[in-house]
C-alpha cells in the first residue's frame, strides 16, 4: 500500500502520471517533463515534496548532539532560521543520508531528510539522540511545497501571511523563518531561486491551487531530477550511499574539519582516507557524441582505470547529455563511456552545468 | 486517447507495422508507447542492410527519463532508417504513425505474433483498467 501526500487529488486533477517513489504515490510529470524543466529555469514551477521527512529535534543538548551527529558543523548557524546542508555519516565514513538542518533556537533544530531513507534515519537519530536526551519528533502532519524559478518568490509572495510577507521576501539564500504557522525558507533543489514552504497538511491544497492560479506550473519528479542534475546537486542512493565517502562524492565541501577537536561520527574514517590519499574523483561529464549518459554506465579513462556514472541524463537546458561520475584518481580531462558496447567520448567539466538559468560550461 | 489507425498491425511491445505497396514494411512505436516514454531526446537507429529477427532488438529510443529497446515486429533486412529522427527525435512524440516512423524492413518471412487494431486496443484497455 503506497502513501499519498495531501496533494494527491491536486496531482490527479492536473493530469499527473503517478509513480511509486520510495513507497509514495508521486507525480512523475503532468504531460511534458521537458516543459516543466524549462518553466523552472525561465519562470516558476511548484513541486510537491511532502514525501520528504521533517524531523524536529529539541532538548538542552541538541546543539552538542548535532555537532556529534553531522559532518558539517551546526556551530556555523548563529542566526535563527539559518540552514546548513550536511551529510550524516556512519562510523566507516559512509553516508547514511544527506539533509538540511535549520537552526530554530538553541533548544530546537529542524531536519529535512530523504523520503526513501526515512525509517533508517529515524532509527539512527533516536539511537544517537538518547545519551543527549534529545527528543526526536517526526512532523508527518506537515506538507512541503517547493516553488522554484526566477519568478517563484514574486508569484508565491501573495500566498504568504501579510504580516510575514515582506520579511519572507527579504530572506537571504539558505535562510528560513516562521510565517504564521507556516515555515518559509529560501532553499531548493533546482539551481534556481525560490522557496520551500512547510504548511499544515490541511492547508496544502489551497496553497497549491493558488500557486497554479498565479501561473506557477506544476512540476513532477522527472523535472526535479533533470534540474538537480544540471545544478550538480547530489541524489542520495545514486551519487552516494552508506558505502561511499563524502570525500569521493563531491561533498568534501560539506565536511567541517575545523575545529579539529570536534568529534563527529565518521571523522576518524574520513581523516584516514584524507591521509592515505588517492581518492577517486567525483566529476561532471559532458557527452561530446550523440546519445544519452545513464546511471551505472562504465567510464574508461585510458591508461588510468575505470569508473562509473552515478547520475546521467539529458540536459534540457544544454540540449546535450550530462552526468555525474566517480572516476579513478588522476589528472585527465577526457574519458570514454560504454553505451551499449559503443565507446563514446566525454569531457570532464567543472560543475554546476547550469545555474540561475544560465549554462555554466563550455559546450 | 485517439483512435488507432486501422491499416496497421501492432505488437504487445507497442510497435506498429505498415505493409507498403512495394512489399516492404514500415515500423514505428505506438502513440501509447511515446506517451509512456515522454519527451524523446535521442534515437539509436540500426544500419541499413542490417538483418533483424522477429522480436529482436532493432533500435533504442531514449526519453529524458530512460532508454527503451524497440523490437522488430517481424524479421527482415533494414532497407531504410528515418535519419530525420537524429536531429528531431520528438517527431515520434508529435506524429508516431507518420513522420515518427523508425525503419523500413524487407520481410524475410520470419513473422512474429501481430495484433489487429481491435486486439491491440483490447490490450491497451486492459493496461488502463
Amino acid at each position: 500500500m503506497t502513501k499519498k501526500t495531501p496533494l494527491f487529488d491536486q496531482h490527479v486533477a492536473a493530469g499527473a502520471r503517478i509513480v511509486d517513489f520510495g513507497g509514495w504515490d508521486m507525480p512523475l510529470h503532468y504531460g511534458s517533463q521537458k516543459e516543466e524543466h524549462h518553466a523552472v529555469r525561465q519562470h516558476a514551477g511548484v513541486f510537491d515534496v511532502s514525501h520528504m521527512t521533517i524531523v524536529d529535534l529539541s532538548g538542552e543538548k541538541v546543539r552538542d548532539f548535532l555537532r556529534y551527529l553531522l559532518a558539517n558543523d551546526v556551530a556555523k548557524l548563529t542566526v535563527g532560521g539559518k540552514a546548513l546542508y550536511t551529510c550524516m555519516l556512519n562510523e566507516q565514513g559512509g553516508v547514511i543520508d544527506d539533509l538540511i538542518v535549520y537552526y530554530i533556537s538553541d533548544s530546537h533544530y529542524r531536519l529535512v531528510v530523504n523520503a526513501a531513507t526515512r525509517e533508517k534515519d529515524l532509527a539512527w537519530l533516536r539511537e544517537q539522540a538518547e545519551p543527549f536526551e534529545v527528543r526526536v519528533s517526526e512532523r508527518a502532519e506537515l506538507a512541503m511545497l517547493a516553488v522554484q524559478g526566477p519568478k517563484a518568490r514574486e508569484l508565491a509572495a501573495p500566498c504568504i501571511d501579510a504580516g510575514s510577507r515582506d520579511a519572507a521576501l527579504e530572506l537571504k539564500p539558505f535562510h528560513g523563518m516562521d510565517a504564521g504557522d507556516w515555515f518559509v525558507a529560501r532553499t531548493g533543489y533546482t539551481g534556481e531561486d525560490g522557496w520551500e514552504i512547510v504548511v499544515p497538511a490541511a492547508e496544502a491544497p489551497k496553497l497549491w491551487d493558488r500557486l497554479l492560479a498565479a501561473g506557477v506550473r506544476p512540476c513532477g519528479l522527472g523535472a526535479r531530477d533533470t534540474l538537480r542534475l544540471e545544478a550538480a546537486m547530489n541524489l542520495y542512493g545514486n551519487d552516494m550511499d552508506e558505502n561511499e565517502s563524502p570525500l569521493e562524492s563531491g561533498l568534501g565541501w560539506t565536511v567541517a574539519w575545523d575545529p579539529a577537536d570536534r568529534d563527529f561520527i565518521g571523522r576518524a574514517a574520513l581523516e584516514k582516507q584524507r591521509e592515505e590519499g588517492g581518492l577517486r574523483r567525483f566529476v561532471g561529464l559532458l557527452l561530446e557524441d550523440k546519445g544519452v549518459l545513464r546511471d551505472h554506465q562504465r567510464v574508461v579513462a585510458e591508461g588510468i582505470g575505470e569508473g562509473e556514472i552515478t547520475s546521467g541524463g539529458f540536459s534540457p537546458t544544454i540540449g546535450r547529455s550530462i552526468a555525474l561520475a566517480r572516476l579513478p584518481a588522476g589528472d585527465y580531462e577526457r574519458a570514454q563511456v560504454d553505451i551499449r558496447g559503443k565507446m563514446l567520448n566525454v569531457r570532464i567539466v567543472k560543475t554546476p552545468f547550469v545555474r540561475n538559468g544560465e549554462v555554466r560550461i563550455d559546450v | 486517447m485517439s483512435e488507432l489507425p486501422g491499416d496497421l498491425q501492432y505488437t504487445t511491445d507497442h510497435e506498429w507495422l505498415r505493409r507498403e505497396d512495394d512489399g516492404n514494411v514500415t515500423v514505428g512505436i505506438t502513440d501509447h508507447a511515446q506517451s509512456a516514454l515522454g519527451d524523446l531526446v535521442y534515437v539509436e537507429l540500426p544500419e541499413v542492410n542490417q538483418e533483424v529477427e522477429s522480436g529482436g532488438d532493432m533500435a533504442v529510443v531514449e526519453s529524458v527519463k530512460a532508454a527503451s529497446d524497440v523490437y522488430a515486429p517481424i524479421g527482415g533486412t533494414v532497407v531504410a532508417v528515418n535519419e530525420a529522427l537524429t536531429d528531431d527525435p520528438e517527431a515520434i512524440n508529435n506524429d508516431p504513425y507518420g513522420e515518427g516512423w523508425i525503419v523500413k524492413l524487407e520481410p524475410s518471412g520470419d513473422e512474429g505474433e501481430l495484433l489487429t487494431p481491435d486486439a491491440y486496443q483490447a490490450l491497451l484497455d486492459e493496461l488502463e483498467s
